[in-house]
């Protein structure tokens, strides 16, 4: 008794449902809201000089748990780190954001768009000139040469922001 | 000449609504669900989506026709052909409308009774055919329920022919004119209602293709159309017991203002409306639930219906 009982109790509140609002976005005509931090295709972010923050450290290949950034250091004349060539294998990456979390200087981030279908699978192979940005992405105002210690050229030893300037230990005698 | 061929216009026209009815009923009942879980079902194939049947059907046309070497062949292509057969002969005795009948027969209540234990055997044989494990737990488990559930879907119903005195579907909506079957009837229509989910292997009483454990039950080895021919059986089955329903509970045709067909088939898809609403709502019993429920609770109620009944008719 009690369970035919509960059966019409869970029928109607199931016939209630009639009334509410539908959960279903309508994608192509209707976009879904994706919060800023979503975890979608990668991009490669410019510092706010317009130069390339990748530094070629390796740590996003290392990272990535299924191998798909495949990427060759590089230096320029002035002693800057970058890199030569920087793959990502969209076909593989399972877009879990490691690359970014690893990242030292901010340069690979992942965006909110996920709109990357491909009829040919090896279009999904992004080289470097389809990942760079012209802007610094989610970190304006971020230089990892104007706040790092590195010595490069145009930035000596003691002149990043903040720095003190360097000691020499050998006049610090007591 | 014309006495020759208005029954044959009767049986095109019965037949072409009623494929028609079950073959949008796959559409109906995806949107209703949809409905009742707060999304939208299919919606982009033809207004509402309506034409996404006739995409399913050029679909499940193409399909590879796989009879599978273990199985039985001749039962298996049997097997599909048998539930078809069985529900659209049923139609044949069910009116429409009061000149839309094919047989005006009467026995017709207890012509419908035979065909529908008759799809019994589709399962049966279905999945005695396939050789499958899988299958032929299904096939038995659809013969115990259709056989217990058999019984007092009869005795359920002989409380609307003891009110009506006639087993004549025709007689039987007329004699609703003033009051529907399903006040006096009420029991026994929750009674056939519940017996009627139990033979058409609708959720919650859908153990014989119980996906969950027995991979699809009797239908486990059938594909392409064949598969197509137990689904657009079960959708067919569903019709019919609606119609049944509302044939002897809710006054057939009977309405104001509208043609009676019309009246028949809004009816009709209310009933069917309640028959996707359980499936939405309403988890599958273990099997010696569904058994006991049956046997302990259904049957007495049905005989006690039909007691009282025959009670007040004589009295």
């Amino acid at each position: 008794m009690k369970a035919i009982f509960n059966s019409a109790k869970t029928m109607w509140h199931i016939f209630l449902h009639t009334f509410h609002k539908r959960e279903t976005i309508q994608y192509p005509e209707e976009r879904p809201e994706l919060p800023p931090r979503w975890r979608g295709r990668i991009i490669l972010s410019r510092d706010p000089d317009g130069e390339e923050r990748c530094v070629a450290c390796y740590l996003c290949s290392v990272a990535c748990p299924v191998d798909c950034i495949a990427l060759q250091a590089t230096e320029d004349s002035s002693g800057r780190r970058y890199p030569d060539f920087f793959r990502i294998n969209f076909s593989r990456c399972i877009f879990c954001g490691f690359c970014e979390e690893a990242c030292p200087t901010y340069a690979i981030q992942l965006i909110p768009d996920f709109e990357m279908g491909e009829l040919d699978r090896n279009n999904l192979v992004y080289e470097k000139e389809h990942l760079l940005i012209s802007g610094p992405g989610k970190y304006p105002g971020y230089n990892f040469y104007h706040v790092a210690g590195l010595a490069i050229g145009g930035k000596d030893k003691g002149q990043a922001e903040g720095e003190d300037p360097p000691v020499d230990l050998h006049d610090l005698m007591p | 000449m014309s006495e020759l061929l208005a029954p044959l216009v009767n049986v095109v026209i019965v037949l072409g609504i009623m494929l028609t009815v079950a073959a949008f009923l796959i559409w109906y009942e995806r949107r209703l669900l949809g409905l009742w879980q707060d999304r939208y079902g299919p919606n982009r194939v033809g207004p509402f989506g309506l034409l996404q049947v006739v995409a399913d059907m050029i679909k499940i046309f193409f399909k590879e026709d796989w009879i599978p070497p273990f199985a039985d062949r001749f039962v298996f292509v049997l097997a599909p052909m048998a539930i078809m057969i069985a529900v659209l002969m049923s139609f044949a005795v069910v009116p429409l409308s009061p000149d839309i009948v094919v047989v005006d027969s009467n026995i017709g209540l207890l012509f419908i009774l035979a065909m529908s234990s008759m799809t019994v055997y589709a399962s049966v044989l279905g999945g005695w055919a396939s050789n499958n494990k899988y299958a032929l737990l299904g096939g038995l488990r659809s013969a115990a329920q259709m056989v217990s559930y058999e019984v007092f879907m009869g005795i359920s119903l002989m409380g609307v022919v003891a009110l009506t005195g006639s087993f004549r579907l025709i007689d039987i909506v007329e004699a609703q004119s003033d009051l529907w079957n399903c006040v006096p009837q009420f029991f026994g229509l929750l009674i056939f209602f519940v017996a009627g989910v139990a033979e058409t292997k609708r959720v919650p009483f859908d153990m014989p293709e119980a996906e969950a454990e027995l991979v699809a039950g009797y239908h486990t080895e059938y594909s392409g159309m064949k598969f197509g021919m137990f689904f657009v059986g079960e959708y067919l089955g569903v019709t019919l017991i609606s119609a049944l329903t509302v044939t002897l509970y809710f006054g057939g045709w009977k309405g104001p203002l509208l043609p009676p067909i019309v009246w028949f088939f809004i009816k009709t898809f209310v009933v069917i409306a309640v028959f996707i609403l359980l499936r939405a709502s309403l988890p599958r019993p273990r099997f010696d639930q569904l058994m006991a429920y049956g046997w302990k609770v259904l049957l007495p109620l049905a005989l006690l219906n039909l007691l009282v009944t025959g009670a007040v008719v004589l009295r």
